[in-house]
């Protein structure tokens, strides 16, 4: 297939693997920050071709995964009242909260719905007028924009029954929180290029520079994720700290300068808790005062929920790549895709299902 | 083109007084009779069906009987391919025909939603006959239940099927061996992407067709020949990848898949790249998974070939007995994974 195939050519990674492992002088770990990535490592299996020498290490990278049970919680809350339909993307169903899920919401009788596109959501409210439509959005800067044009045509077309449960987080603070703390110790960091298709990477030079960390901008493919790896390995061999784009054909320095635009009318940064990991500074997106009423926040039944974590989960250890998956006592025993503990298992972009999906006898 | 309601000028709708099926099409009385008898009968008619009784006389068979049943409550009912109709007689069909069985006779019930246009139904039912003639098989007794409005989805089918299983052979998950070879009669994922790109509320198209169609003539042709042949499976729901893990666990080999050999059409492989969706967990409904000894293997293949329904019939993976319990994938670029059972829903209601 077009735009597909020679991005998983087995010549063009023959050749990749070849030039990684020439220029190695030595043992590097590298972080991927996208669960995409991480997801794509263990589909095409290039931990088995990458040379000894690298150690990749599976970052926070899986939105879905980082959504703190507290906000999960409320979002059960709101589809289990009657006057609600609640819509989301279908990894975030499966998602356990403290009790429950909402696909368990769903089979008892709550308003559950599947969307693609936060657009979908709006039309169901302009629909059903008579329900309150909440969507969960949940993603990172790659999808807010999305959500951003949702609320905007909503506020534009006078849809008074919209709501949005804002869930968002933003990938920089994280990766600055990572690098603060003195238990990980990475080498060079793979960034995320859907992320920076969106934003552009010019936040991810002082940051690099700051924490002296050669980062590349890397796509999906395999050929992509080696090319990303071998940018980064030959910064790191030459001592170079920069940050450098292997993701062209997607990713402009700038980014996507409407989608940021309408990012910045909509929405602020501030202080999220990222399940597992704990509060980070500045990643979260939160509405701006103009559109505070389509907040699902402000819906009545919710305000007092407060969550707890399954004690068999060590999410924030994968999470920030301290423990592999397998490493965990409750991996593949007590936690599977069926009943999963903790959320780096049920979504499909997450470090302990791909492990338990596509790696589990390694 | 999707195979929705038109109408033959050769085949018109038996005359009927309601535009829909009312309750009391279910009741009994006047109007069952006049289902029955108008649209059933003028359709599906035999000599085992016409006598109208509680149940079916049927001829004793030789050998070993194999019976199976399903129900489908497909959404939508007409799709690119097909409808809920064919997909009913096929499906049990290709059951029969994985126990290595010639189909014979076939139940059929239904259950409607009070308000299906009769159009509809009509529609549905010339396909049952059409899947019914082309398999070789005869729908020998059946029910009609009518559900009020808001009851069930419009309509859900359910079959039952009596084969008589092929003298020789011994065809069963377990009875998978080291050594043995993995072979598919054709592309996967079709069915379960046609039916995604029609889903209501879902603003995606292609020109993907249904792969529905009944596979009994290939089979009994292969196991007129290849006594040998181990497993038979058609990967339904859940896809390639469950129907091997199940093999794999029953009988505690290995199978590795070879990625390059798998035939994925480049519009099934677009959708599922925007879907997000694995197409060895997609459904099929006209595959049949074959795992038999590799020296027979070009054999069956050339029998495969010369059925239009396997005409790109081809070896995919390999049965050893490493990694016992597990299907492995050499991806394209050299390298293995796993597939491991599916888990959840991907797809709701594709069968």
């Amino acid at each position: 297939m077009k735009h597909l195939d020679e991005y998983r050519d087995k010549e063009l990674v023959d050749k990749l693997i070849r030039q990684i492992g020439k220029q190695l002088t030595r043992p590097w770990t590298l972080m991927e920050i996208c669960g995409g990535q991480t997801h794509s490592i263990l589909k095409y299996g290039l931990l088995d071709l990458l040379p000894k020498e690298i150690t990749m290490i599976h970052g926070p990278g899986c939105p879905v995964c980082v959504t703190p049970v507290e906000l999960i919680d409320k979002a059960i809350a709101l589809a289990m009242r009657e006057e609600t339909i609640l819509a989301s993307f279908g990894d975030m169903l499966r998602v356990p909260g403290s009790t429950s899920d909402l696909l368990e919401v769903r089979a008892g009788g709550g308003d559950v719905r599947i969307v693609y596109s936060p657009l979908d959501a709006v039309h169901l409210a302009a629909e059903n007028p008579e329900k309150q439509v909440v969507f969960f959005a949940v993603g990172f800067e790659t999808t807010a924009p999305a959500v951003a044009l949702a609320i905007s045509r909503a506020e534009a077309k006078k849809i008074d029954n919209f709501f949005v449960l804002v869930a968002h987080v933003l990938v920089p603070p994280a990766i600055k929180a990572l690098l603060s703390n003195p238990d990980i110790r990475i080498d060079g960091f793979l960034t995320a290029g859907h992320v920076c298709t969106v934003m552009g990477y010019e936040e991810y030079i002082p940051l690099a520079a700051e924490y002296q960390i050669p980062m590349a901008v890397t796509g999906f493919e395999p050929v992509d994720i080696l090319l990303g790896i071998q940018k980064t390995v030959h910064m790191l061999e030459h001592g170079i700290v920069e940050v450098e784009n292997a993701y062209p054909r997607s990713v402009k320095k700038e980014g996507n300068l409407k989608a940021r635009e309408l990012l910045n009318q909509v929405f602020e940064s501030g202080y999220r808790n990222w399940r597992g990991i704990g509060n980070i500074p500045q990643s979260g997106y939160y509405l701006r005062e103009r559109y505070k009423r389509f907040d699902a926040l402000t819906l009545p039944g919710i305000a007092g929920i407060h969550a707890s974590e399954s004690e068999h989960c060590i999410a924030g250890e994968i999470l920030t790549g301290i423990r592999k998956p397998h490493e965990c006592s409750a991996f593949g025993t007590l936690c599977t895709p069926e009943k999963p503990h903790g959320a780096p298992m049920v979504s499909s972009e997450g470090a302990c299902a791909a492990y338990y999906r596509y790696n589990r006898v390694n | 083109m999707e195979s929705g309601p038109n109408f033959e000028p050769g085949c018109p709708i038996p005359k009927s007084d309601h535009e829909h099926i009312l309750l009391g099409h279910g009741g009994g009385g006047k109007l069952t009779r006049q289902l029955i008898e108008k649209m059933f009968y003028a359709e599906l008619g035999n000599e085992y069906l016409n006598r109208g009784h509680d149940g079916a006389f049927l001829p004793p068979p030789d050998g070993t009987l194999a019976f199976t049943t399903d129900s489908f409550v497909v959404d939508p009912i007409f799709f690119p391919g097909g409808n809920i109709g064919d997909l009913a007689i096929n499906g049990t069909v290709n059951d029969l025909a994985c126990c290595g069985a010639v189909p014979h006779f076939i139940s059929l019930a239904f259950i409607l939603e009070e308000g299906l246009p009769i159009e509809e139904l009509w529609e549905i039912v010339k396909s049952i006959g059409k899947a019914a003639d082309r398999a070789g098989v005869s729908i020998v007794t059946g029910d009609t239940k009518v559900v009020g409005k808001g009851k069930g989805d419009r309509i859900f089918i359910n079959t039952s099927g009596i084969g008589e299983v092929i003298e020789g052979t011994n065809i069963g998950p377990e009875q998978c061996r080291p050594g043995d070879v993995v072979i598919i009669n054709g592309s996967i994922a079709d069915h379960g992407i046609a039916i995604v790109s029609k889903r209501e509320g879902l603003s995606f198209e292609t020109d993907v067709r249904s792969d529905t169609c009944s596979l009994n003539a290939m089979v009994s042709d292969i196991l007129g020949k290849y006594k040998s042949v181990h497993v038979l499976r058609d990967p339904t729901r859940g896809g390639l990848a469950s129907a091997l893990n199940e093999i794999c666990e029953a009988s505690q080999t290995g199978i590795m898949l070879f990625e390059d050999k798998i035939r994925v059409s480049e519009a099934v492989q677009g959708a599922c790249e925007i879907m997000g969706f694995d197409p060895l967990y997609i459904a099929n409904e006209g595959k049949m998974l074959l795992i038999a000894p590799k020296e027979d293997a070009e054999g069956i293949l050339d029998i495969m070939r010369s059925h239009p329904e396997g005409k790109d019939a081809a070896v995919i993976g390999q049965v050893s007995s490493e990694r016992p319990g597990m299907v492995s994938l050499r991806t394209t670029i050299g390298s293995t994974r796993i597939v491991d059972m599916i888990s959840g829903e991907q797809l709701p209601r594709i069968c």
